[in-house]
């Protein structure tokens, strides 16, 4: 296991031709475990320096976005002399292939960890089809 | 060339440090790629050292301190899921990290401290007492 966390950056986002941010901090990508089970969908996304009141979480037709807000905490009076990581805010936008009931999306953030539960809407539940034996 | 020429009237040797390793590693070589990536801050009084390790528990995290190094070790376990559900995107990351920071001065490791917010990590260490920049005053005859 403890390879897995080797070599593992945080990844600034890529602007998207047409779309130029009006903000100048830098945007990142944050890494997220996506688990689908039958009734829901769970979104858990990496986003250190935020919390539940900088997070938006949009849900337009079926495009899912998560933007978190990072304040970047800079200790006074003092000098920046090694920099291994950038600071700024995260987004990042899912297509959703399900329809989702969107009353009963459920959030958290706990030390800067994001998790989405993301429960289907009936009519998207899989169904299992009974197939007879002739 | 090891020493710098611009040298300035406070000498900092820290920035000595960072300009020897300039020049021995070129400026693109700098950043390390172990686990986690740290920033490190200094003042005359202490370097504040920060790290992203989001959804760590922090009781996890183990901090130590011996000379001029830090040490930082903790861990992070995957999710448990229930058997009959599947990933589609697995990206975050799990297991053990262990990193070693050295800073330029030796630290005062009693007074060392740390605080954990938000998944971000800030470790405030102290220079020992005996290496704190003096100002020396100029008496006139």
């Amino acid at each position: 296991m403890e390879t897995a966390t080797k070599d593992i950056k945080k990844k600034e986002s890529e602007v998207k031709e047409g779309a130029e941010r009006t903000r100048s901090k830098k945007l990142y990508t944050p890494a997220v475990d996506i688990v689908e089970g039958k009734d829901s969908l769970y979104l858990v996304a990496d986003m250190p320096g935020v919390n539940e009141d900088s997070v938006d979480i949009t849900l337009e037709k079926n495009i899912l976005t998560i933007y978190g807000t990072v304040e970047p905490e800079i200790p006074e009076n003092h000098r920046l002399v090694s920099s291994e990581y950038g600071i700024g805010d995260y987004q990042r936008t899912f297509t959703l292939s399900d329809e989702i009931d969107r009353e009963k999306i459920e959030a958290s953030v706990k030390n800067g960890v994001l998790r989405l539960t993301l429960p289907k809407a009936e009519a998207a539940k899989t169904r299992k089809i009974p197939v007879k034996a002739q | 060339m090891l020493f710098s020429t611009n040298r300035n009237w406070f000498w900092d040797p820290w920035e000595e440090f960072e300009q020897m390793r300039r020049g021995v590693w070129g400026d693109g070589a700098r950043r390390s790629s172990e686990f986690p990536s740290v920033n490190t801050w200094v003042s005359s009084d202490d370097s504040v050292v920060t790290t992203e390790i989001p959804g760590v528990d922090p009781e996890n995290i183990d901090i130590s301190v011996t000379g001029r190094t830090v040490t930082l070790r903790g861990s992070r376990k995957a999710d448990d899921i229930p058997e009959d559900l599947s990933f589609h995107r697995r990206e975050r990351w799990s297991g053990d990290f262990s990193k070693a920071i050295e800073l330029p001065f030796n630290i005062e490791a009693g007074k060392v401290s740390a605080r954990f917010k938000d998944g971000v990590l800030y470790i405030t260490l102290p220079r020992a007492e005996a290496e704190k920049p003096r100002k020396i005053e100029i008496k006139s005859s």
